[in-house]
């Protein structure tokens, strides 16, 4: 079906302003036409009345394991969570084994992806070298091999004169320097947020300081190199306002937050009786980070939500809590808990929440997509915003099953996703 | 009358509860006066001490409890590997439930361990330490000794003094002791207090003399020897000459304060030798109490009533 008309549904698209009831008319993967009424002879018509329609969603924090760790995960169980979850593209990050440091790795991985038709894939590559912190990679060939930003990922890059000249370097691409913002001696063996809740638990914590100087050096970094900066995941009140105040300045600074860290805190981890599902990096935070952040996504502050999903083995997320890899899958409850609890509840309206999942992840990484302008990539996520469904971690495709989203009942979902004119994923 | 499936931590237990423990082990110390050390309450009933990191007093106050209960108790010492390799937690406990214990005693190094297993098990499970979160057992036993020396609890103060980060003992006593009315205050090596600590209703104090100014009980925590020299204690020396409890560092407390001590004691490190023998030491009233108290609590677990509903 290399043509179609999507009719009657209410297509949003923030970067367009448009937000109105319409047919789109795709044809050869392109978004041809958007009119209130649009009919062909002999083209199938597909009826959205009722169903949102925005430009497909784009996970730009996602981790596929592959190469190296294909019992967690693999490049094709990832996709197929990814284009249910409503992704059209996203962007892995490089600690697979070995690591995405060379353009063998990210050539692998992309023609994996490019022969699954699933959701586009562009790899995140390595800053350093096996992600070690010594030596700076290839850049120039890891970008020629397609990777879209660079990141160190789980391993903040600790040496500020290396990070400095890997800002400088990545000035002759333009590209994003992505970190994951934690001081490794601040947060060593800590196992989730340092507070009052840890200090009941007796559990080493990971303080909020960990990654606010992280934050601020970086920030200090990318303003001296003239460089673009994004920090990853961030959690905290005082690395939002390090964010806030870099974007006065006009420093080139931009992140994202993720659902969990959005919608739970610390005290979960009672909760959920010590259950592995709320544990991963950065931890979750206070009441007063969660608040924070809710904030900034209302004031702008917040570019991007972005899954982390980061898949692990049930047997490693059934150790016990202090012994248990960090990391929650993401990719097929993001776009539900966020209608549900932000949407829903009036928190943010939906223009917003299309703009942090597709809009600007496509700028911030100059991404195809992000956009249903005519003639733009036809990259489309319909969502039903009444469709009521608990979630169920023994449907996904995804091989992690660890979230603390299991069993929640929620309302929206997504109900087709599109990838360049192909309907690659429907449950009308 | 008793409700809990399972005795995980203090936090969990109303004031009534922590008392109604403390009423059935006095009934149970004079058991131990007996020339025959034994009622057959628990007869038919077994008792698994499932230890995943070494212990030998608490594992032996459990057994000679249950002994004396009656009870079949027998050991599962098991060390406890952070790998994925083999049976895991829940495999060995899901294995020795099939053997129909109905109690299932539970230490374990990392926080959570026995709440995971009392949400899987059938049989009821006593936590006997999980990583530095709670100790519930030691907390009662200290309860019962200070209520044998000093008659009440409520109104007293008392200061715990050594490493309160690493320490289940101290979160256990703080959820007890505040919830019969005493008044708690804790002292060690500031790299060595959780942030957030003075949020559990104690008084952060910077030295030993503050904290055992005016107060009617003193505990010392036992020093892992491991943490000197690393971040948290540049040496043993120095801690003792901060914190330990010596003849002039007890100057400050009341005359009558008594000392007390988990065991097993690091004389020289948190305790000097003159302390840990004089009159005013109840360390080995507190292994007495074990006993009485682990009997109260298997006894009481061995028969909790189905709560009505409504």
């Amino acid at each position: 079906m290399d043509k179609f008309i999507l009719k009657n549904g209410l297509v949003i698209d923030p970067l367009e302003g448009i937000h109105d009831k319409a047919d789109i008319y795709v044809e050869n993967g392109k978004v041809i036409k958007i009119a209130e009424r649009i009919t062909k002879r002999g083209v199938k018509q597909i009826d959205l009345d009722g169903l949102v329609v925005a430009p497909g969603f784009i996970d730009i924090h996602v981790h596929l394991r592959e190469p190296g760790y294909e019992y967690k995960e693999d490049i094709e169980s990832g996709l197929k969570a990814a284009i249910a979850g409503g992704f059209t593209t996203i962007c892995c990050m490089p600690n697979t084994k070995p690591v995405n440091d060379n353009p063998y790795i990210t050539e692998y991985i992309i023609s994996r992806a490019n022969k699954l038709k699933l959701a586009k894939v562009y790899p995140i590559g390595a800053i350093t070298v096996r992600q070690e912190g010594k030596i700076l990679t290839p850049m120039a060939q890891l970008k020629r091999a397609g990777v879209i930003a660079f990141s160190d990922d789980g391993f903040s890059v600790e040496n500020s004169d290396l990070l400095l000249r890997a800002f400088q370097y990545s000035n002759h691409f333009n590209t994003v320097i992505i970190q994951h913002p934690e001081d490794n001696y601040l947060s060593n063996g800590g196992v989730m947020n340092e507070g009052e809740v840890s200090a009941r638990l007796g559990m080493r914590g990971i303080p909020n300081i960990a990654e606010d100087v992280i934050i601020a050096r970086d920030i200090m970094l990318a303003d001296y190199a003239g460089s673009r900066y994004h920090v990853a995941h961030l959690s905290t009140k005082k690395g939002l306002e390090l964010v806030k105040e870099a974007k006065k300045s006009n420093i080139k600074v931009t992140c994202e937050v993720t659902p969990h860290h959005l919608l739970l805190t610390d005290r979960s981890i009672e909760e959920y009786n010590f259950s592995t599902c709320v544990k991963m990096k950065p931890p979750l935070r206070t009441e007063k980070d969660r608040k924070a952040l809710i904030e900034g996504l209302k004031d702008g502050t917040v570019d991007v939500i972005a899954s982390d999903h980061a898949p692990h083995h049930k047997d490693e997320k059934e150790l016990p809590f202090e012994d248990a890899p960090f990391g929650i899958v993401g990719l097929e409850t993001t776009v539900s808990v966020l209608l549900d609890r932000l949407v829903r509840e009036g928190i943010i309206s939906l223009e917003r929440l299309i703009e942090l999942l597709s809009t600007n992840p496509a700028k911030i990484l100059s991404l195809p997509g992000g956009t249903l302008k005519e003639g733009s990539v036809a990259d489309i996520t319909v969502i039903d915003p009444q469709r009521e469904h608990t979630i169920d971690p023994k449907k996904f495709y995804s091989k992690g099953r660890s979230t603390p989203f299991a069993g929640w009942r929620v309302k929206g979902k997504v109900v087709m996703t599109i990838i360049e004119g192909r309907i690659v994923y429907a449950d009308l | 009358m008793w409700y809990k499936k399972d005795l995980l931590g203090i936090k969990e237990l109303s004031q009534k509860e922590i008392l109604t423990i403390l009423d059935v082990a006095k009934n149970f110390k004079e058991v131990a006066a007996r020339p025959i050390k034994k009622v057959p309450t628990l007869r038919g009933k077994t008792v698994i001490n499932l230890f995943f990191e070494p212990s030998t007093r608490t594992r032996i106050s459990f057994e000679i409890a249950a002994k004396r209960l009656s009870a079949d108790s027998l050991n599962f010492s098991s060390s406890s590997s952070s790998l994925v390799k083999g049976e895991t937690i829940i495999d060995t406990a899901l294995t020795l439930e099939a053997m129909a214990p109905d109690i299932v005693i539970v230490r374990h190094s990392k926080v959570g361990i026995p709440h995971k297993l009392a949400s899987i098990l059938k049989s009821s499970v006593v936590n006997a330490g999980d990583g530095a979160h709670e100790h519930p057992t030691q907390a009662l036993l200290d309860a019962f000794t200070i209520l044998e020396h000093k008659g009440k609890i409520e109104g007293l103060s008392v200061a715990i003094i050594g490493d309160i980060s690493h320490s289940r003992v101290v979160r256990s006593n703080i959820h007890l002791l505040t919830k019969l009315g005493a008044k708690v205050r804790v002292a060690g090596p500031l790299t060595l207090i959780p942030p957030g600590f003075e949020k559990l209703g104690v008084k952060i104090c910077k030295s030993i003399q503050s904290a055992v100014e005016g107060c009617d009980v003193i505990m010392a925590l036992r020093i892992q020897k491991e943490r000197q020299g690393r971040v948290f204690i540049p040496s043993l020396e120095e801690y003792y000459e901060m914190f330990a409890l010596t003849p002039q560092t007890l100057k400050y407390a009341k005359e009558d304060a008594i000392v007390m001590h988990p065991g097993p004691i690091n004389r020289g490190v948190e305790i000097s030798s003159e302390i840990a023998d004089s009159p005013r030491s109840v360390i080995l009233d507190q292994v007495s109490a074990g006993v009485a108290v682990r009997m109260a609590i298997l006894y009481l677990l061995a028969n909790v009533k189905e709560k009505q509903d409504g």
